[in-house]
């Protein structure tokens, strides 16, 4: 602080001071606050607002646990039953399902990272980085309306498979894995550069000797990437992870084209509770449960992965 | 590299596994090109092919609440030039201020700053509308703003904290040692370093902000922006026009991508030449 004043002096020291903390008060910090407040509070008609109705509860919390249905499931030949709620069930199959799309991206994105930073030569990766761009730029909307197209009933996909005789009718691309599979294809190319480039900027500081050596000494291939390159770009996987889980879990734009009729993503459920139902406090308390979610989903990967805060958000 | 029989194997396959993530990333785009300019009314498809047509363009510029002073496209030109003006000095000053902290204090100033990129757009939109709502602001393109500036701030702040890691700062003592104001060190020292950033972070804030769709929908109120009047309606507001519209944006991309390179080998090679 000392060296900031000598240097650009009193009035621009405090701008500095005031811009970021205007930023982080008004437009992060306050509410957020606000938010989780707001999240405690009962959804009351104007007039018992401030009344004796108007409690802190953990009520729009355990909303999501409201008429729960006894679920039957079996194991090993055993018939046990789960209470489930169809919101709970949407919020274990947003988070389950951003995890396997999340999943997908690391495999689909590691071995193109490698070859790009490493096998690639330098004049032909500026052009495939111009390629590359490109999805990023026309927009996420665009880029998940193109799979809408690409999977509807009937289809390009369909006509084409059909034309070659793979297919003899029209299949529902998006009704399979509980009807998520639309979903999660989708997810994964939306979201697929938000893993790539992270995985991509670490690689390129790994020292290719490094590579030689473990060579030289007769590891093989596989075990060189498992106990070097991967280790190596730990926190690029960190990164890429968490913003891919906390895109999928968030996305409004992928569901609304590509869910099926018999799946819901729990962004749908905030949307509809606070402009459908215009209950504002359970929709603050389910967006926190977002949060909790990606909360968590930082911890553990920084855990996993052993790096810091600094590493994820680059 | 050297070319042993298992090694080629290898770089076989990584070269395919390459072509074919190009080929993965580019064909869902071309599907929406060739769905713009096929004669089919009601789905937009490329295939079964119906003929060439333009006309989803002439539609496209034909919908009303889209085009026009008070229509979606001005709404989302002015609603990105407010989050550019406010991100791009805000983020700024966040780098400087980070930049000038050690310990403790800079740490938890930095995952303040972070923590609405790793936050859903969903959950920020809805944090801002009833932040603001507590004050009587009611909802509308104003917060849609405020929403975006919140983590687009924090892309400008880690553009620039990277750009100040190569900064001298001995260059504004000797400044000042000589007799420089606070206002033109900041003026002609740091902010020239920093110019490449600021102009990136500026252009990068822009598009994120054009291509918002979470925030704004959660804090528009009634007003439409163009990604907003395009998503909001899911599966029931499907047209190609949608199509033709990818096509302009596919070709705006292109476009811009072909004239930043110019201008980064120009640039390249003023620098070549001066050294």
């Amino acid at each position: 602080m000392q060296a900031m004043l000598r240097r650009y002096g009193y009035g621009l020291s405090g701008l500095t001071v005031l811009l970021t903390a205007f930023w982080l008060l008004m437009l992060v910090i306050l509410p957020y606050l606000n938010l989780f407040k707001e999240s405690f509070r009962p959804y009351l008609i104007a007039k018992d607002i401030g009344g004796s109705k108007d409690i802190f509860t953990f009520d729009n919390y355990l909303s999501i646990l409201h008429e729960p249905t006894w679920t039957p499931h079996e194991i090993f030949g055993f018939q046990f039953f789960t209470p489930m709620t169809i919101h709970l069930q949407v919020f274990l199959a947003t988070i389950a399902f951003s995890c396997f799309a999340t999943f997908v991206a690391i495999v689909a994105c590691y071995p193109m990272a490698y070859y790009m930073a490493k096998i690639l030569p330098p004049k032909r990766l500026s052009t495939y980085l111009m390629i590359l761009i490109i999805p990023l730029w026309v927009s996420e909307l665009m880029r998940a309306f193109a799979w809408f197209i690409l999977l509807t009933y009937k289809g390009p996909l369909t006509v084409i498979l059909m034309d070659i005789g793979v297919l003899s009718d029209g299949v529902r691309w998006t009704w399979y894995l509980w009807g998520y599979s639309g979903v999660v294809v989708t997810l994964v190319y939306v979201y697929v550069l938000f893993m790539l480039f992270p995985i991509y900027n670490s690689m390129t500081s790994l020292d290719m000797n490094q590579v030689e050596a473990a060579r030289d000494l007769g590891s093989p291939s596989w075990r060189t990437h498992w106990r070097v390159v991967l280790p190596h770009c730990k926190p690029g996987i960190a990164s890429g992870s968490v913003m891919v889980f906390m895109l999928s879990a968030g996305s409004l734009l992928v569901p609304g084209y590509l869910d099926s009729p018999s799946s819901q993503w729990f962004t749908e459920v905030i949307y509809a509770r606070m402009f459908d139902q215009n209950d504002w406090n359970g929709g603050a308390a389910y967006a926190f449960l977002m949060v909790f979610a990606c909360m968590i989903f930082v911890t553990i990967a920084m855990r996993v992965f052993r790096v810091g805060l600094s590493d994820i958000a680059k | 590299m050297s070319a042993t029989g298992k090694k080629s194997i290898g770089a076989i396959l990584l070269h395919s596994y390459g072509i074919w993530f190009l080929v993965y990333l580019m064909l869902p785009l071309l599907v929406m090109v060739g769905a713009a300019f096929n004669n089919s009314p009601k789905l937009p498809s490329p295939l079964p092919w119906q003929g060439f047509t333009l006309r989803f363009f002439p539609d496209l510029f034909a919908i009303e609440s889209l085009w026009g002073w008070n229509g979606g496209v001005m709404h989302t030109i002015i609603v990105a030039i407010f989050v550019v003006v406010l991100a791009v000095p805000i983020g700024t000053a966040g780098a400087i201020l980070i930049n000038n902290l050690q310990g403790r204090s800079r740490v938890i100033l930095y995952a303040v700053m972070i923590a609405p990129v790793l936050t859903p757009g969903v959950v920020i939109g809805i944090a801002t509308l009833q932040f603001w709502f507590s004050f009587d602001v009611p909802a509308g393109l104003h917060l849609s703003a405020l929403g975006q500036v919140s983590f687009i701030a924090a892309y400008v702040m880690l553009m620039v904290l990277a750009r100040l890691q190569s900064f001298d700062p001995g260059l504004e003592e000797a400044a000042l040692d000589l007799g420089a104001t606070h206002g033109r060190v900041l003026r002609r020292i740091l902010m020239p370093h920093l110019a490449p950033a600021l102009i990136t972070g500026a252009i990068l804030a822009f598009f994120q902000s054009v291509e918002n769709f979470n925030v704004t929908q959660f804090t528009r109120g009634q007003s439409q922006t163009l990604m907003v009047y395009f998503g909001s309606r899911g599966r029931s507001g499907v047209s190609p026009t949608i199509c033709a519209l990818a096509v302009i944006l596919i070709a705006m991309t292109i476009v811009g991508e072909i004239i930043f390179e110019i201008w980064r080998r120009r640039a390249e090679a003023k620098r070549q030449a001066v050294v």
